[in-house]
């Protein structure tokens, strides 16, 4: 049989799928809200009193299109973790998809594919609330998903290589404080990174966050030609953390 | 063709070698039991078979597919239940089977799904989440999971442990309308009952290799002889009555609070003491003989 064909990969995502129509409501509740909340506390309060604009942009908008980066980690990366650490530990669904004509590739295309495809859609959520907000639609906006979607996949790629290599669940917090939280915190969604030491701007450079939040800033308020590398740069993450997470997995799931 | 070719498996895991050498056949169309003691190999033996342990020696063939090369091709013509619910339990009962027919590329999904629910006998439950189920109704789901594309082999690892007597009943006659249907099934299990209930023949595993393998009755003549006396009394007399047995050559084992003298017909004058139960041989006494485990 051939490797990756599409009715393994459809029939794992059938069962996220399945899955998800039992605990939507929560997931989408959380992801619409916590953009919302973000957006008063940061945008209207620290606009309010210490930041009007930021390059020109109204620092409301300047949140809001960095806010959707911020949705896409932590609709990613950290489900991408914990989600595929239960399912191999505490539940054996792996076991029991690895005894049908599906293998490891396969179950982790399709895992990170079913996170990509969620994650990009509520990625896209702090942008809508954001034209709430006052930002005017823009038709480059109609890439952000694609944006987000790449971005969501190497994050969940990089979810489940945690998952396979952690031995313990609360291990998870050392990748939080270690990676996600930087990447969250440096991506330039509150701040401008050209403010910061030369060094930690290099640094950010291969964030995948800041370009993601670059380039939603360049569908909201104009590309240049720089977006281009910037979008390549994020498929090649993304293609990155898919080979590691199918090489982890193979390992954790294969005796 | 045998549905099942193990030639010289080795399977180590660090220092520990769980399978060791193993040789084993099945022909198509049988049940075979393996009956060993937890930690024998049963279950390393099974994931060989799907692929999901890469053997370090030996020569692997599932269906005619060599494995581990051609693992995903053997998987989709088998069936698998496994030892430890790994059910979706917040998804109901039907999308449970129809993720599987998906996954197993069964063309009518539909169909499959209704087929296996009357299998199962849950066509009413169809719309409830398993977690509603009794443990029952979920270990008869599983069983219809692994048989949702109607495989021609099925791999049943401990399929009845934890469960109590009448559910384990209910399964048993599920399994046995498959074998009667010429589903070739290899069953592990440590339970001698159900071994002897259902397997046409029944090889017994020990560290890692079969060291023993024929039918219930066969291994019984073999090992174990016509009857069986098992004798109660306080310990010192139990000493003393095992070492008259051993002395004329008859295997003595532990059997709860008495010992069992294997062989009791071979016995001269003495050797069984009058107030004995003396029994039928049984399957039981083959497995603690060969094993030195204590049977369940």
């Amino acid at each position: 049989m051939r490797r990756l064909e599409l009715p393994a990969i459809a029939g794992v995502m059938s069962r996220e799928v399945a899955n998800f129509r039992t605990y939507w409501r929560g997931t989408t509740f959380s992801a619409v809200l916590e953009p919302l909340v973000y957006l008063l506390a940061f945008g209207l309060g620290l606009s309010a009193t210490l930041v009007d604009e930021v390059n020109g942009v109204p620092y409301v908008q300047f949140v809001g299109t960095g806010m959707v980066a911020t949705a896409v980690i932590f609709s990613s990366a950290i489900p991408a973790m914990f989600g595929t650490f239960v399912k191999h530990r505490f539940q054996n669904t792996y076991d029991a998809i690895l005894a049908a004509p599906v293998d490891v590739e396969e179950l982790v295309s399709a895992e990170m594919l079913w996170i990509g495809l969620r994650s990009g859609t509520y990625g896209c959520v702090p942008l809508l609330v954001t034209i709430a907000f006052g930002l005017d639609p823009a038709w480059g906006m109609l890439l952000v998903p694609l944006f987000c979607f790449v971005t969501a996949l190497g994050f969940a790629g990089f979810g489940v290589a945690m998952a396979a290599t952690v031995a313990k669940i609360d291990q998870f917090n050392y990748v939080t404080a270690l990676f996600v939280t930087p990447l969250f915190l440096v991506a330039g969604t509150f701040f401008p990174i050209d403010g910061l030491p030369q060094g930690v701007q290099a640094v950010a450079q291969l964030n995948p966050l800041h370009q993601l939040v670059e380039l939603v800033r360049g569908g909201a308020f104009g590309y240049e030609l720089a977006d281009l590398a910037r979008f390549a740069f994020l498929v090649a993450f993304a293609a990155t953390t898919w080979r590691v997470a199918i090489g982890r997995m193979q390992r954790r799931l294969i005796d | 063709m045998a549905a099942i070719q193990l030639r010289g498996a080795v399977k180590r895991f660090g220092p520990i070698t769980a399978v060791d050498g193993l040789d084993l056949e099945v022909p198509e169309g049988i049940c075979l039991g393996l009956l060993g003691p937890n930690g024998a190999g049963k279950s390393t033996t099974m994931r060989l078979l799907t692929g999901q342990a890469i053997a370090d020696e030996g020569e692997l063939r599932v269906l005619g597919h060599e494995l581990p090369g051609d693992a995903k091709a053997a998987r989709a013509e088998m069936g698998v239940v496994p030892q430890l619910d790994n059910l979706d339990v917040d998804v109901t009962v039907e999308d449970n089977l129809a993720i599987f027919a998906r996954l197993y590329r069964v063309p009518d999904v539909g169909a499959a799904v209704d087929k296996a629910l009357d299998l199962a006998r849950l066509r009413q439950r169809r719309r409830d989440a398993v977690d509603e189920l009794s443990g029952g109704m979920r270990r008869r789901l599983l069983l219809a999971r692994g048989l949702i594309h109607e495989p021609k082999l099925i791999l049943l690892d401990e399929p009845t442990v934890g469960l109590d007597p009448q559910i384990r009943t209910q399964l048993w006659t599920l399994i046995d309308d498959l074998r009667s249907r010429g589903t070739t099934i290899l069953m592990s299990t440590h339970y001698i009952e159900e071994a002897e209930r259902l397997a046409d023949e029944v090889a017994v595993m020990n560290a890692g290799r079969v060291i023993a393998r024929a039918t219930p009755a066969e291994l019984i003549a073999a090992h174990a002889g016509a009857r069986t006396a098992e004798v109660y009394g306080p310990p010192e007399r139990l000493t003393e009555v095992r070492a008259i047995a051993e002395e004329q050559g008859l295997p003595v084992r532990p059997a709860g609070p008495a010992i069992a003298i294997v062989g009791a017909e071979r016995a001269a004058d003495g050797a069984v003491p009058a107030d004995a139960v003396v029994r039928a041989a049984s399957l039981e006494d083959v497995f603690v003989l060969l094993t030195g485990e204590e049977a369940e």
